[in-house]
């Protein structure tokens, strides 16, 4: 690629009658990039920012009324609570993206934990062969979904419906009936419950940061080679600033100590790395690759994929195996939480995190939605849980209002899309 | 006349026992409209689609600008250049319009998308058609008319080097206002020296755009035509089968 940026473009073939395409929509200035973007949002394409406005209103809501849900320890607490469903829902994106759902993420993970912790007993298998063989659990589900309704045509709600029965079965044979296992190896135990030394906390930010710099200019530089517009560079750095600002606020306030006199605790959680490690990577995966795109647009129409040329079964096959093997990653981190792995392991979680994901902006027709607003979601429920917890409401409460947030959300994005006339995209 | 682009040379395709296509000869030059009419049943699809590569012909010669080539899956008609606009069904509303216009062969760098480059080749594909209606290239195809999201199909044809544009009934279920657009879209695409081989029901629409007019009955060729030459009344006894051609002549 040529360094020579040059701002006029190649030859672009200037019909008189025709103006050039390039520079319209949004690629004018801040106002223009402001004004598509209400544009987008008056039509109807909101994203995550009703979820977004309702995180801040339950975060000054639980703030105000317990002071001990912004302390420096329930903040740590509340990142190490909402990993598993943050990682469960970003799995489940790469599905409900395609207009399918996997009902058995929760047990698979269940599984391939209850066969990790039993097989990491004190005398088994050393817990990297053990971590191998989980994930091989999650591939082998994936891929047995992903025959069934990438190869035969089977409903996927049908096929993982049967799954979280027989899931459940296998679990029982696997754990038995009421047992627990404790959960030995320390690397693993290590991810919920040990932080990164607080120097370590501020170069996984910088890191975050000169990437998402780095991908940015390069775009930039791309762009403008071919002679497309580039949008404003003062949004990109605006949007950056408040990344970093975000960033910095999050790992300051978990470099804080937040032990006891007798012993100090401080730094971010070993999970966050990993999450946003996930995030990043699956994010670059959706938006920058052709496994991606395909995945897309399967979810807005199977068909016009097909004919150009798109092998919907592969990808689709792909996407289920992908969101198995991201839930037995989410298991990792559920265990590692509770230090232990029973038999009903991952029963209840996994409609949470397709309530992550809608909650989020995810939508159930497929098509629609992004890594980071089952990120957003995931927050929303886990902030509920937190914060009801902590006012000492019943977990029956706790659950009636998380329902009660996940009609609420769908409720706003149905009537955002009927007040634009939208198609379910 | 100069030498077709595409020939086909007594094509055939049968369905288990029922013969759907008996043996057709159809020719398309580069830089013509060819209309390709027909009742329903006829077979217009079947032969288009033994063209796309997606459901091969049983028999006949396929020839490409003179030499016989195989068409047996549709990676070989799009190496040939062939590109085939279907009515329906052909883009995802919830992408844009350049993510539509590249689906199935997106341009990478790096190993990543390369969007700056696809989205200026989308803005010379839809120039050259002289494409004014659409605002932006970015828009999610899902807030276009029907007449603008045909016009992206077509553009999506030609993005690559198109030699052939096949367009099944593609202005089926535009307004008046849309239909003139697209008719003059596809003459805008056949001046620019591409074979078009449009499907229509419509012979108002046949005879506004088409050079040549070729008549499938059941099966078989009855007719070509030069549309200049023959009129509405002639074609419609030609697709009814009242009219018999004594003599094919290109
Ligand atoms: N896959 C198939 N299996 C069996 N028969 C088929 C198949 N595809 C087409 N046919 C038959 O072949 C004949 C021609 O169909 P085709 O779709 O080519 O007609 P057409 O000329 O495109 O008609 P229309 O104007 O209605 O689109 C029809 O009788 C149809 O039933
Ligand atoms: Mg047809």
């Amino acid at each position: 690629m040529s360094a020579e940026v040059d701002s006029e473009g190649p030859a672009v073939a200037a019909a008189d009658d025709a103006p050039s395409l390039l520079g319209k929509g949004g690629h004018g200035g801040v106002g223009d990039a402001v004004r598509a973007y209400l544009q987008r949002v008056r039509g109807g394409d909101m994203g995550p920012l009703p979820a977004v406005g309702g995180l801040v209103v339950l975060v000054v809501i639980f703030a105000i009324a317990n002071p001990l849900f912004l302390t420096e320890r329930n903040i740590a607490n509340l990142f190490t609570q909402a990993a598993p469903l943050v990682t469960l829902g970003m799995a489940l994106v790469f599905v409900l993206l395609l207009g399918e759902i996997d009902l058995s993420a929760g047990v698979t993970f269940g599984v391939a934990m209850g066969v990790f912790v039993k097989l990491t007993q004190p005398g088994g298998m050393a817990w990297p062969l053990a971590l191998l063989v989980a994930l091989g659990i999650g591939v082998a589900v994936g891929a047995f979904i992903g025959f069934f309704v990438a190869r035969i045509g089977v409903p996927s709600f049908v096929v993982s419906l049967g799954l979280f029965l027989g899931l459940q079965g296998v679990m029982l044979v696997i754990i038995g009936a009421g047992g627990t296992y404790r959960l030995i190896p320390s690397p693993i135990r290590a991810i919920q419950n040990q932080n990164l030394p607080p120097w370590a906390g501020w170069t996984m930010l910088a890191v975050v940061l000169a990437l998402l710099l780095a991908v940015a200019l390069l775009d930039r530089r791309r762009r403008a080679a071919s002679g497309a517009p580039n949008p404003p560079a003062s949004i990109m750095y605006a949007k950056l600033g408040v990344i970093a600002a975000l960033g910095a606020f999050i790992v300051f306030y978990l470099n804080q100590d937040r032990g006891t006199a007798a012993r100090s605790l401080e730094g971010v959680p070993i999970v966050v790395p990993l999450v946003l490690l996930i995030l990043m990577v699956g994010t670059y995966v959706l938006d920058r690759t052709r496994f991606g795109r395909y995945i897309y647009a399967i979810g807005g129409n199977t068909e016009a994929a097909r004919r150009a040329g798109v092998n919907v079964t592969l990808v689709k096959w792909s996407a289920f195996v992908v969101c198995s093997v991201l839930a037995v990653v989410a298991g990792v981190f559920t265990v590692s939480k509770v230090g232990s792995a029973d038999a009903a392991m991952g029963r209840e979680i996994v409609l949470s995190g397709v309530a992550a994901a809608v909650v989020g902006g995810v939508s159930l027709f497929g098509g629609r939605g992004r890594l980071v607003h089952a990120v957003i979601g995931a927050t929303v429920i886990a902030v509920i849980t937190n914060g009801m917890g902590l006012l000492k409401f019943s977990a029956g409460a706790n659950l009636a209002v998380t329902g009660g947030v996940l009609v609420l959300a769908a409720t706003v994005d149905a009537l955002a899309r009927k007040r634009s006339g939208a198609t379910g995209v | 006349m100069t030498q077709p682009i595409v020939e086909l040379r007594q094509v055939t395709k049968s369905f288990g026992p029922v013969d759907v296509l008996k043996g057709v000869d159809l020719v398309a030059h580069a830089g013509r409209v060819t209309a390709l009419v027909g009742d329903n049943g006829a077979g217009k699809s079947t032969l288009i689609k033994g063209l796309a590569g997606v459901q091969p012909y049983d028999g006949g010669e396929v020839l490409f600008d003179g030499q016989a080539v195989s068409l047996h899956h549709p990676r070989e008609a799009a190496r040939l250049g062939i590109e085939v606009v279907y009515q329906d069904l052909a883009l995802c509303d919830n992408l844009d319009i350049v993510q539509n216009m590249f689906l199935g062969r997106e341009e990478l760098a790096s190993g990543t998308f390369d969007e700056g480059r696809m989205e200026a080749e989308a803005a010379r594909a839809l120039q050259t058609l002289s494409v004014k209606t659409v605002k932006s290239l970015r828009q999610k195809v899902a807030s276009l008319s029907g007449g603008q999201r045909q016009t992206v199909a077509i553009a999506r044809s030609v993005v690559k080097k198109a030699t052939v544009v096949i367009l099944d009934e593609p202005t089926a279920a535009l307004g008046v206002a849309q239909t003139a657009q697209v008719l003059d879209l596809v003459r805008r695409l056949a001046d620019s020296g591409v074979a078009v081989i449009i499907i229509s029901h419509n012979l108002q629409d046949v005879f506004a755009v088409a050079d040549d007019i070729s008549v499938l009955y059941l099966g078989t060729m009855t007719a070509r035509l030069v549309a200049k030459d023959t009129n509405p009344a002639d074609v419609v006894g030609y697709i009814t089968g009242t009219t018999r051609m004594t003599e094919v002549d290109a």
